[in-house]
């Protein structure tokens, strides 16, 4: 186990290179420079130009700014933000709870409803309630995130009036954040309502960035559970006289969970990236909402930063799903 | 930070200013975007200023509520000297900074906050010049200040002379802008003894009408009106920036009470607005233009009568339908109508293809194919220009003149529109910093503006020595005159189309009392009320 592990681990250091590499030139790709931005229509002076680029370090050759560049990383520095003008590592970790909350809900509810949805579908293999769960699970597949954000905002808060239409919490409540997720900063304030309010606004957001995740998950649990029933162990405990609950819901669901909880694993990388039109739509103070302003504003620090952050997290999520795989289904250690 | 949040709260409950009370009056303002810091000199954007220079800061002058009128602001009075080149300003006396969780003033305002205010620009050597990673004063720079000012001179403690380099009459207008915000020197010397200098760009000390309480970033900025303001306590307790970057969203907010004031609607939903009966409209002719910019160094429209053919066959009217959507009015001078010194006895430009056509034939010009710049983003000035870009393509076919259109990503766009070499005539605008109408002729139009914010690359001397002249005087209707005949030489020579001013809109609630909408573009909150 501790040999996978660590070749796992080693394997982490070419692929966190080559993500700094590629939120490197990424930015540097795209035209149009910080500096032309900032100045807008009025334009500014050749020289000044000049001297505010020398000032960020722009004037150097390419290599040695990325030089300058993974020296920094090595010491924990990712740069200051243009725009703030405060550090991006602190930024970042001022709104990644949000996102972090958001991201947990939104997986929670895909679980909870994905396998269960899945596991019907494959035990009604054919019939009418099949076809509808994986007709919808299509759609849901399917959504333009941005627009079914909107609709539910229209619906739910503008025409029934239930839920809030966007932010983390009533702007009635005002503590201190302690922890920075809102559920959690909400019980800790005492505040009568305030735990309340907060669950109101994670609904929408949640089910927004759920949808996608949750038809995922659906379909892949359905597919592996269909695999794992013709099996001869399903067959046999079958034939053992086990209740049917017992043979799905403990042997066929066990070994199909070995694919899903990777498809989950994926699907927190997908989730990041479903964060940024959610967190944008339900004004939401994550980290998506914060790196799609900064790559329009060219702030380049905080992109390089955010995309390596964002990188590194990815992976240490996919470490931990392949440790877990590794538990599940002891084969893969070898 | 955490501890002082902490005291913040139990202080707020002590004093029972807790935000959920009845008794206190609650502003929310959707805005647009997250301010990019609370040190509005830093800065160029409004939202910005929205949120730093206008709520929590003052100036030595001020701009008066919905207009562009100098007002007295931290002076209250000032003389200039005749040859225009001494500004002395007497400051207000008993002007209190704001008392915050995090700084307690022991002193009133005083000339050193005003120099320190200044000099922290103005001088590189200044330890206050470099104070945060990557800062620099991009506004006081990009309006000549470092090459204007000679010195700033502390007269006595209520006493603060400003000397010019050459005579600059829009200097009054321009030391109302948010980079002249007045900050605390006492607050920065304190941040410098605890060697947290860049705080003063996260948690700011003014003299405004609103004190900061706290931001928490891309969500929520909360404000106090300030007890002891000059010119009074607010009527409002407490004011609330609720960001919300979509306009749909906005909207919905505003419709479920979430917000009270909400920045820039869709054009589509100001129907919906006026029809609702809780919500207010609000509507105000931007102090903007929107101009086509030929390149009048390269033929064939460096000859003026070129230009004049084509501005005949624009059809204006069809642009302000489809792409303002009736939001706008043609635009005949380079300034728009609100501005002084708007010459009214200019002539619009006729629509006239036939004319057009005719005039292009008598200048020699056959077979003109040419390129149009459209920009990539919607802008006050210009909601669509790839639809104002495709309307002006078939008004030119029509008089036998082939068009291409090109567009380029924003910050190419405006680097490259810049050189003097460009192809074509330019879709461009302007939206003005100060209400000055020097602030558009000179910037937009004079010789020195051009490789840079002159896009049309045009240098007429007659124009240039009408607006240089009148920015050494003094008096405002000599300068008027000066200024409208300007825009006699502009009219004739044409280095524009000018096409349209725009008209912006401002939604709110029924309850919201006494908001004006100022020209210049920002959002300000002092003197508004709800019930």
């Amino acid at each position: 186990m501790l040999r996978f592990l660590l070749g796992r681990l080693a394997m982490l250091v070419p692929t966190f290179l080559g993500v700094t590499l590629v939120a490197f030139s990424f930015i540097r790709l795209l035209p149009g420079d910080p500096i032309e931005l900032l100045a807008g229509e009025r334009g500014i002076n050749p020289e000044r130009k000049a001297q505010l680029m020398a000032e960020m370090g722009f004037d150097q050759p390419l290599w040695k700014q990325y030089l300058d560049y993974l020296g920094n990383i090595l010491q924990g520095d990712l740069g200051t933000s243009f725009a703030s003008k405060q550090p991006v590592v602190d930024e970042f970790f001022a709104l990644f709870p949000a996102t972090v909350e958001l991201s947990l809900c939104a997986i929670f509810l895909a679980v909870v409803i994905g396998i269960p949805l899945g596991v019907i579908a494959a035990t009604k293999r054919g019939t009418f309630i099949d076809q509808s769960i994986m007709g919808t699970a299509l759609v849901g597949y399917s959504m333009p995130i941005f627009w079914w954000g909107l609709l539910l905002i229209i619906f739910f808060s503008g025409t029934l009036g239930w839920t809030p239409v966007s932010g983390r919490i009533s702007l009635l409540y005002f503590f201190e954040p302690v922890t920075g997720f809102m559920l959690i900063d909400s019980l800790l304030s005492g505040e009568e309502g305030a735990f309340a309010s907060a669950i109101q606004h994670l609904i929408l957001p949640s089910i927004v960035l759920a949808t996608i995740p949750l038809a995922v998950i659906a379909r892949q649990t359905r597919s592996a559970m269909l695999e794992v029933m013709g099996e001869d162990y399903v067959r046999t405990a079958r034939a053992k006289g086990l209740s049917p609950f017992r043979v799905i819901g403990v042997h066929a669901l066990r070994n199909a969970m070995i694919p899903v909880i990777t498809t989950i694993g994926l699907q927190i990388g997908v989730m990041l990236a479903g964060a940024i039109l959610t967190e944008t739509i339900f004004s939401w103070p994550g980290i998506g909402k914060w790196l799609i302003d900064s790559i329009t504003r060219r702030d380049y620090f905080v992109v390089q930063g955010a995309l390596l952050l964002i990188a590194a997290i990815i992976m240490i999520v996919n470490l931990i799903v392949d440790v877990l795989y590794g538990l599940i289904n002891p084969r893969i250690r070898g | 930070m955490k501890k002082v949040y902490r005291s913040l709260v139990a202080g707020l409950l002590a004093a029972g200013v807790s935000m959920g009370s009845q008794a206190a009056k609650n502003l929310v303002y959707c805005s647009e975007g997250s301010p990019e810091g609370f040190d509005p000199a830093l800065y160029t954007a409004g939202t910005t200023f929205d949120a730093s220079g206008r709520a929590v800061y003052n100036r030595l002058v001020e701009f008066d509520r919905g207009t562009t009128d100098v007002i007295p602001g931290l002076a209250e009075s000032w003389d200039i000297s005749e040859d225009g080149l001494e500004y002395t300003f007497h400051l207000r006396k008993g002007v209190k900074f704001h008392k915050t969780r995090f700084f307690s003033p022991t002193r009133e305002l005083t000339a050193d906050d005003v120099i320190f205010s200044f000099e922290r620009q103005l001088q590189k050597d200044h330890p206050w010049h470099q104070y945060t990673a990557g800062g620099s004063w991009e506004y006081f720079q990009s309006m000549s200040m470092p090459d204007l000012i000679s010195e700033i001179v502390r007269v006595d403690d209520y006493t603060v002379k400003f000397v010019l380099k050459t005579p600059q009459a829009p200097m009054l207008a321009n030391l109302a802008m948010d980079f002249a915000s007045i900050v605390s020197k006492e607050y920065a010397d304190q941040l410098e003894r605890q060697n947290k200098k860049e705080i003063l760009n996260q948690m700011p000390v003014g003299t405004g009408p609103f004190k900061f309480v706290i931001y928490q970033k891309d969500a929520v900025i909360r404000y106090q009106a300030h007890e002891g303001y000059w010119a009074g306590k607010q009527p409002l307790d407490n004011l609330i920036f609720a960001i919300t970057t979509d306009a749909s969203v906005r909207l919905q907010k505003l419709k479920a009470g979430e917000c009270h004031v909400a920045s820039y609607p869709n054009p589509a939903d100001l129907d919906i607005i006026r029809k609702d009966g809780k919500l207010n409209l609000m509507e105000q002719e931007g102090l903007n233009v929107g101009y086509m910019a030929y390149n009048t160094q390269m033929a064939p429209f460096d000859k003026p009568e070129v230009r004049l053919a084509l501005n005949m066959a624009i059809n204006k009217q069809a642009i302000l339908d489809a792409v303002f959507q009736g939001a706008g009015s043609a635009a005949k001078n380079p300034i728009p109508p609100t501005m002084w010194s708007y010459s009214q006895e200019t002539q619009p430009d006729e629509y006239n293809p036939e004319k057009a056509k005719a005039m292009l034939e008598a200048a020699g010009v056959k077979d003109l194919s040419m390129n149009i710049w459209a920009m990539p983003v919607q802008r006050p000035y210009n909601p669509n220009a790839r639809r104002m870009a495709e309307i002006i393509q078939s008004d030119f076919a029509k008089i036998g003149v082939k068009v291409n259109i090109v567009s380029y990503e924003w910050g190419e766009y405006l680097s490259r529109s810049k050189e003097v070499d460009r192809d074509g005539a330019l879709l461009m605008g302007w939206t003005g910093d100060n209400g000055d109408p020097d602030n558009f002729l000179a910037v937009l139009l004079g010789c020195d503006g051009v490789g840079g914010s002159n896009r049309a690359q045009w240098c007429n001397e007659e124009f240039d020595q009408l607006i240089q002249k009148a920015k050494t005087l003094s008096d405002k209707s000599e300068r008027a005159e000066l200024y409208k005949q300007a825009q006699a030489v502009f009219k004739r020579e044409a280095p524009w189309a000018t096409i349209a001013h725009s008209v912006v809109f401002m939604p709110m609630s029924t309850r919201v009392q006494n908001y004006r909408m100022d020209p210049l573009g920002s959002h300000r909150f002092d003197g508004v009320d709800i019930q």
